[in-house]
């Protein structure tokens, strides 16, 4: 450990609904604020209150926001997980723990140093209360870590008060109980430790960056994009987001003369409403979305179908979550790409769009509208857990008040009225994209929308001929997609030949492992994808290529299985390195997993439990 | 063109709207359902009750499921939009349409399957939304694209085509309705026209959700001596409890109507139902007594008919919602869209 200011990572470990999230946010943002980049991790349970929760914060001055896979210091707050806490500490690290009860010696470790504080008895003979003396207990462990890193009180006291605004008592009971901690660890140890903080100057990496969850950024998106129905049914990780839509939409969607709201807002009976609900608004002219993970998009597959078929335009975030069925409801993984690209029974594909980090949910969340209704078809933003829930370091969002919504081939009055007739699923243009009209305009632009076969015309038929027309121009309009998604990011040198491949949240640890890697002398190129249908810069990179990894968070490599369906690639080229332990991916994973495939000879491939490195 | 075409002669003496138009602007494509199918006269009805309302065609949007009930919206107005959704979803439809633009008239047709089965559901719901929709139901007892199942509506003890005998019970959509608190729950027969017009008039202008089950019978599949939702066991059960005559506000003045026993029902827009009770013990403002008064003559295996219930002041989904005046879809993005100002003060809060 050469370098540890401002370079290392902490893990609490507690009990869910104890109070430590405001805990854990207070001291992430207390460095964040001082100009140090910080990356927070929550592994929470799926429960309310008892079972064991972790957060990971990531101190990181070249501004990583991956996991690193080390741990330098470990909050022991929760004796039921103590045992395996104590053995995720990298040697070297630090161990702190509520010395009020002793810990059994056999846990010990000689390459780890551990400190006690009696955090419980502070907080028993200061506080009242069982409830506040637990929750007292969870920010004393703040100001431990306050005096060990050496944080600014004062920029704590700051904090808190913005927090506790509207309360302000409870600004002085928190720093009573972080005052308390900070106190007892100046007086027991030399503070600070080896591994601490250090203020970075002004013009450092976080000027002109935020803090902020990708499912709040992507319900932002959603206002300054116009959407105006929101319907959705509640499932874990994407509550997040229509919450965040509301509370938006409630402080500025309203109007300041009337009180009335500019956007409808419907929590429907199931994800099959939900998903109804959508097509039916935007069927009707609306820029409208829902919001879910996995079982959610399970149960939209029929309306995905139709909506493809009858070509509606749709706006779906699938937060994705541990799979299959159930699955870990509050852990993530890249698992539903094939569930999304292919939704839906008979020959159905869908436009994905792969955001890496809240930033690219708001700005995919405006695209995502523009691209539905251009192509007349769901568009699905393939988030996941960790993007959405978790705080990311991010620039500053930005809006272009200068944006002109894309609205797509909708024929106004007068056009429709200069028609001879109308005709819906015609390909006028030979870009595969038919023109709509929407209700109540004209009685001419009308037209019958269905799920049944159809003849270019807008009728019905059984004819086979006709039917194929349809479904062949659905082929083209595809095509046409390639065009307008958004294009991978590509960094490419000519003299390289091992490409990685990688998308979404895997991207923060694909970069900073590639880093990694060309410090000992491995380099790639690098591809990250970032949407479906592949382009032809897609298929270039992959031609460039001698062998191509593919990282991603699933066990059966759905991105690698799709790159063979879609492109022309051949199957052998591409090495999956897969991570689906429903923990965010991290760099250390990647370095280990690249070089056990480049030089088998030298290395043994690591066996960690739920990981698995090499060809799907 | 949507639809197989009808031949358009028009004879300069058909009768007009106020708006010029004659019923045949109300019509849609020809209908492919087997001759005599009681959806047909719904159909029929359909048309008669939107020409004599004044709706432009284009106003009206028409929505279905699946089945040969959901057939029917291809066979009306062809003026105004239509989707024929996914079985049993065309609330989920019909919602996010009128969320979008809450101007348009909406109506939808549904089957017993569709709303009773696979549908109930989403039909649960739009009642307890109160979705401002017309919601038909052509209800026949069985499945006749899959050629003659029971439905949920099949009474204990009717006999199928084939001669089995239905032992589960029904679910009534207009108990359900009732339960479930709908603000107007209607039934009639379709092969009464007289007393069907009115009622989808009076449904297409009720504020809120306005059930109207529909007994259809079933010309192919059930329509045999045994079944109960045949022609004549219908036509022999089916008591007439409230007659409604719909009076649009338009009119209000030049109609003239005997007080006496009927009651008048001021709908939001000034339109009035007047209701004449034809059973003196009947009230149809009255959920409870409604409820129970049409359980026990079900028990009978008899159908009270009319509009049963009917209350003109319930919240619909945009009152609770407090959406604006102007549809959604009509706000331009200047004003949905905070802009970049309103962005940077949001983004200290994340600083």
């Amino acid at each position: 450990m050469t370098d540890l200011i401002n370079n290392f990572a902490i893990k609490i470990a507690t009990v869910n609904g104890t109070g430590s999230a405001s805990a854990n946010s207070l001291l992430m943002k207390s460095i964040f604020r001082i100009g140090i980049p910080v990356m927070g991790k929550n592994y929470f349970p799926s429960n309310i209150q008892g079972l064991p929760t972790w957060y990971e914060i990531r101190v990181t001055k070249d501004a990583y926001v991956a996991r690193s896979g080390r741990i330098d210091i470990m909050v022991a707050m929760n004796a039921e997980t103590y045992s395996r806490d104590v053995r995720e500490v990298s040697s070297g690290g630090y161990l702190i723990y509520d010395s009020t009860w002793p810990r059994p010696a056999l846990l010990a470790r000689d390459d780890i140093t551990v400190l006690g504080v009696p955090l419980a008895r502070l907080c028993n003979e200061n506080f009242n209360g069982v409830r506040t003396r637990i929750l007292m207990k969870n920010i004393c462990y703040a100001g431990v870590l306050a005096a060990l890193l050496d944080l600014d009180i004062a920029k704590i006291r700051e904090l808190l008060a913005e927090t506790y605004a509207k309360k302000p008592a409870l600004v002085d009971s928190n720093m009573k109980a972080i005052e308390l901690g900070y106190n007892y660890t100046r007086e027991n140890f030399k503070c600070p430790l080896p591994v601490h903080v250090a203020p970075l100057a002004a013009g450092s990496k976080t000027r002109g960056h935020i803090m902020i969850d990708g499912n709040t950024a992507a319900g932002l998106g959603c206002v300054f994009a116009g959407a105006t129905v929101g319907a959705w049914y509640p499932i874990t990780p994407s509550t997040s987001l229509m919450d965040a839509f509301k509370s938006f939409a409630d402080r500025l969607r309203v109007d300041p003369e009337t009180g009335k709201k500019n956007f409808a807002f419907i929590q429907a009976e199931d994800e099959l409403a939900a998903i109804g609900m959508v097509l039916g608004a935007s069927w009707n002219g609306a820029r409208a979305f829902t919001a879910t993970s996995g079982p959610g998009v399970s149960l939209m597959n029929e309306f995905l179908g139709l909506a493809y078929y009858a070509e509606v335009p749709a706006v779906l975030f699938d937060i994705q979550r541990v799979g299959p069925s159930t699955g870990m409801p509050t852990r993530t993984q890249q698992c539903d790409i094939l569930e999304a690209a292919y939704a839906s029974h008979g020959d159905t594909k869908h436009v994905c769009l792969f955001p890496r980090d809240p930033e690219e949910c708001f700005y995919f969340a405006r695209d995502a509208f523009d691209l539905a209704e251009r192509l007349q078809t769901p568009i699905m933003v393939m988030s996941d857990l960790d993007i959405g829930m978790n705080d990311w370091m991010c620039p500053d969002l930005k809006w272009d008040d200068n944006y002109v919504p894309d609205r797509g081939k909708v024929l106004g009055l007068e056009e429709i009225v200069k028609l001879e007739k109308f005709h819906r699923y015609l390909d006028v243009d030979g870009d595969g994209i038919p023109y709509r009209t929407l209700p109540g305009v004209h009685p001419k632009g009308a037209y019958f929308t269905r799920g049944s076969g159809h003849t270019q015309y807008g009728a019905y038929t059984e004819d086979s001929a006709e039917y194929q027309i349809v479904l062949d121009r659905l082929t083209r309009k595809f095509t046409t997609a390639k065009r307008l998604v958004p294009k991978p990011v590509i960094e490419q040198d000519a003299h390289i030949d091992i490409g990685v491949v990688a998308y979404g949240s895997s991207d923060g640890a694909v970069r900073e492992a590639l880093d990694i890697l060309a410090a000992h002398g491995v380099k790639t190129n690098y591809m990250r994808l970032r949407s479906f249908p592949f382009g032809e810069e897609v298929e270039k990179f992959l031609e460039q290529q001698k062998l191509v990894f593919v990282i991603e968070q699933n066990r059966d490599g759905q991105m690698r299985s799709l790159l063979t369906l879609e492109t022309r690639v051949e199957k052998a080229k591409l090495r999956a390195l897969l991570h689906y332990s429903g923990l965010p991916i991290s760099s250390e994973f990647i370095v280990k997993g690249v070089l056990a495939e480049i030089e088998p000879k030298n290395r043994k491939p690591e066996v960690v439990p739920g990981n698995k490195v090499g060809v799907a | 063109m949507t639809f197989l075409p009808k031949p358009k002669v028009r004879h300069p003496s058909l009768p007009k709207n106020s708006l010029g138009h004659t019923r045949r602007d109300y019509e849609g494509g020809l209908s492919t359902l087997c001759a005599g199918c009681g959806h047909d006269s719904i159909t029929a009805a359909i048309i008669e009750a939107s020409w004599g309302l004044d709706i432009e065609p284009q106003n009206m949007v028409k929505l279905s499921g699946i089945g040969c009930s959901s057939k029917t919206t291809a066979y009306f107005v062809s003026g105004g939009h239509g989707f024929n959704s996914v079985h049993g979803r065309m609330p989920s439809i019909a919602m996010g349409a009128n969320a979008a633009n809450r101007d348009l008239t909406y109506i939808g047709v549904s089957g017993d399957g569709d709303t009773l089965s696979i549908g109930l559901g989403q039909f649960c719901h739009a009642i307890r939304r109160n979705l401002n929709m017309a919601y038909i139901i052509e209800n026949n007892g069985v499945y006749g694209l899959t050629k003659g199942q029971f439905s949920a509506s099949a009474d204990v003890g009717t006999m199928a085509k084939k001669g089995e005998v239905n032992q589960q019970p029904p679910i009534d959509p207009v108990l359900l309705a009732l339960t479930l608190g709908a603000t107007f729950v209607a039934r009639s027969f379709s092969g009464d026209k007289q007393q069907l017009v009115p009622l989808i008039q009076a449904a297409l202008r009720h504020k809120g959700f306005a059930l109207i089950d529909v007994l259809s019978p079933c010309v192919t599949f059930n329509d045999h001596e045994g079944s109960t939702k045949s022609y004549q066991y219908t036509r022999e059960h089916y008591d007439a409890a409230v007659h409604a005559d719909f009076v649009p506000f338009q009119r209000e003045i030049s109609a003239e109507y005997a007080a006496g026993d009927s009651l008048p029902v001021v709908l939001h827009d000034g339109s009035r139902i007047l209701l004449r009770k034809i059973d003196a013990n009947y009230d149809p403002t009255d959920r409870a007594k409604a409820t129970t008064a049409i359980g026990e003559r079900l028990k009978k295996g008899e159908f009270l008919t009319g509009l049963l219930y009917v209350d003109p002041t319930g919240k619909d989904f945009h009152d609770v919602n407090e959406t604006p005046a102007i549809p959604l879809n009509q706000i331009p993005l200047k004003v949905l869209s905070p802009g970049s100002a309103a962005l940077a003060k949001v983004l200290a809060r994340y600083r």
